[in-house]
């Protein structure tokens, strides 16, 4: 042990000391996330208020670690939910399941499903990590209509209309 | 016992050990987190309340509503007493301190004029070892026992550089009382023992934090290898009375650091004013508080064998060549 070491060592903490903390104050001040990062699902919508999704259950299949649970059933055009012949009826994700692969968003179709940038998950009981369809779906957009909507037959046949930009 | 006479030394204890060792160790806490912090850059804690001063407290509450768990193979008794025994020690250190000089015909102190002031302290701190030792033991677990021991072994081999490194302020006091820590303090109120005896200082802040099992002599409760050592079974308030007596004795051993050392309660104007005695006292405990904690903050653990290599081989061999150095001085230069 060189005792000229030892104090080099005291003061390298000691300059560290004089710094200014790092810290953001977490609650009140929250860092912006990447625009990639991967949080909460949601669920999307198209700019009239229909659902984007259409019940396929290929996330479900896609899902590594077996966190979403999808039932289908057919739309009508007195009651449509989404374009297509069927909506998801049942859209569950146990988020003490997921592991934020992003894999349920590289299988959907109609790009539906989209993990967005809300990192907050915490509930106090293992029933509430079970995201339900309402809790997962985004709000209408302005000029929209809530599901499930009264249309013209004929106008959404179509499950997976065209997209802007198919990846 | 005069009823007075009584009444002024419960007083006094109860202070002395309610306000400096219980609140004083809980506090030691919140001021290790935030010093801490700031070394690692962060700012530690400051919810609770303003500044997060009301964080002991909040602990305090969490720990007394934790449940008490006994394993099924302790031994129930020695179980329960460890914590006693350890927590006791920390407490009574503080009796011989003088916290200042007389105030208004009321002394600030409990026993500072005894004629075995600092063997007292020697002899009670060394009892906080059988609490530990004791813990370990009771606990029925092979970490709890290996960080018991290895509590016995370290606390042993320093505590004789700690005993060498009191001999020097003893010596250099020129009294017919050279033990009573009162004694050693009035030599000091020209020129601080830590001037004469700067080697012997050294020894004693290390042996000090070695005694007090602290960063980096925190070998009984090496977390990585022992869990958590000597309390891995304890938990609720038992665990909070270890965690007392630790920041307890850590604060006792600055006030015995800063009292043998660094002058004690004096410094400019305490024959005038003698209220600024404690504020001294405590700015010169709080500036050795910081150097523990800088101290945590800066070193690694250190290997067992290293440890008391360290402590056999070179601790010892120069607090005894202090003690020789320093009477012979004395002797030769005529006290």
């Amino acid at each position: 042990m060189n005792p000229f070491e030892l104090l080099r060592g005291l003061w390298t903490t000691f300059l560290n000391f004089l710094e200014a903390p790092v810290t953001y104050q977490y609650p009140e001040i929250k860092r912006p996330v990447r625009e990639r990062f991967r949080g909460r699902h949601e669920l999307k919508r198209y700019d009239n208020g229909l659902e984007k999704c259409i019940g396929c259950a290929l996330c479900a299949a896609a899902c590594p670690a077996d966190a979403i649970f999808v039932e289908a059933a057919e739309n009508s055009d007195e009651a449509r939910y989404s374009p297509g012949e069927r909506y998801a009826s049942t859209y569950e994700i146990n988020m003490l399941r997921c592991i934020f692969c992003g894999f349920c968003e590289d299988a959907c179709p109609t790009e539906a499903i989209v993990l967005e940038h809300n990192y907050e998950l915490s509930y106090a009981d293992r029933r509430s990590a079970i995201y339900t369809k309402d809790r997962l779906l985004v709000p209408v957009l302005e000029g929209g209509k809530l599901t499930p909507m009264k249309v013209e037959a004929g106008s959404f046949d179509r499950a997976v209309p065209e997209m802007k930009d198919p990846t | 016992m005069d009823i007075a006479l009584l009444l002024e030394w419960t007083i006094k204890s109860l202070i002395i050990l309610v306000v400096f060792v219980v609140l004083g160790a809980a506090y030691l806490t919140y001021f290790e987190r935030r010093v801490l912090a700031r070394f690692q850059v962060r700012i530690g804690p400051n919810r609770a309340g303003p500044l997060g001063l009301l964080q002991p407290i909040a602990d305090t509450v969490k720990l007394i509503f934790k449940e008490d768990l006994i394993p099924a193979q302790a031994d129930k008794v020695l179980f329960i007493l460890a914590p006693v025994i350890t927590v006791i020690p920390a407490m009574i250190l503080l009796a011989v301190i003088p916290l200042g000089p007389e105030v208004a015909g009321i002394r600030l102190d409990l026993a500072a004029d005894i004629n075995v002031g600092v063997l007292y302290i020697m002899a009670v701190a060394s009892i906080a070892v059988y609490g530990i030792t004791i813990a370990g033991w009771s606990s029925a677990n092979k970490y709890a026992l290996m960080g018991g021991i290895r509590a016995t072994a370290q606390m042993i081999s320093y505590e004789l550089a700690l005993a060498l490194a009191f001999v020097g302020p003893i010596l250099l006091t020129d009294s017919p009382n050279p033990m009573s820590v009162n004694e050693i303090v009035q030599a000091q109120h020209g020129l601080w023992f830590v001037v004469l005896q700067p080697v012997g200082f050294l020894i004693y802040i290390m042996a000090a934090v070695a005694e007090i099992n602290r960063a980096p002599f925190d070998m009984p409760e090496a977390e990585q290898e022992l869990t958590a050592g000597y309390h891995t079974e304890y938990s609720g308030m038992k665990f909070a009375l270890f965690y007392l007596a630790e920041y307890g004795k850590m604060l006792v051993v600055s006030f015995i650091g800063a009292t043998l050392f660094l002058g004690g309660y004096w410094g400019p104007f305490v024959g005038r004013f003698p209220l600024l005695g404690p504020v001294y006292l405590l700015a010169k405990v709080l500036v050795l508080l910081y150097f523990i904690v800088w101290l945590r903050a800066t070193f690694p653990r250190i290997r067992y064998d290293k440890l008391m290599a360290f402590g056999w081989k070179f601790m010892l061999p120069l607090a005894i060549l202090n003690v020789m150095v320093t009477a012979t001085v004395i002797v030769l230069v005529g006290g």
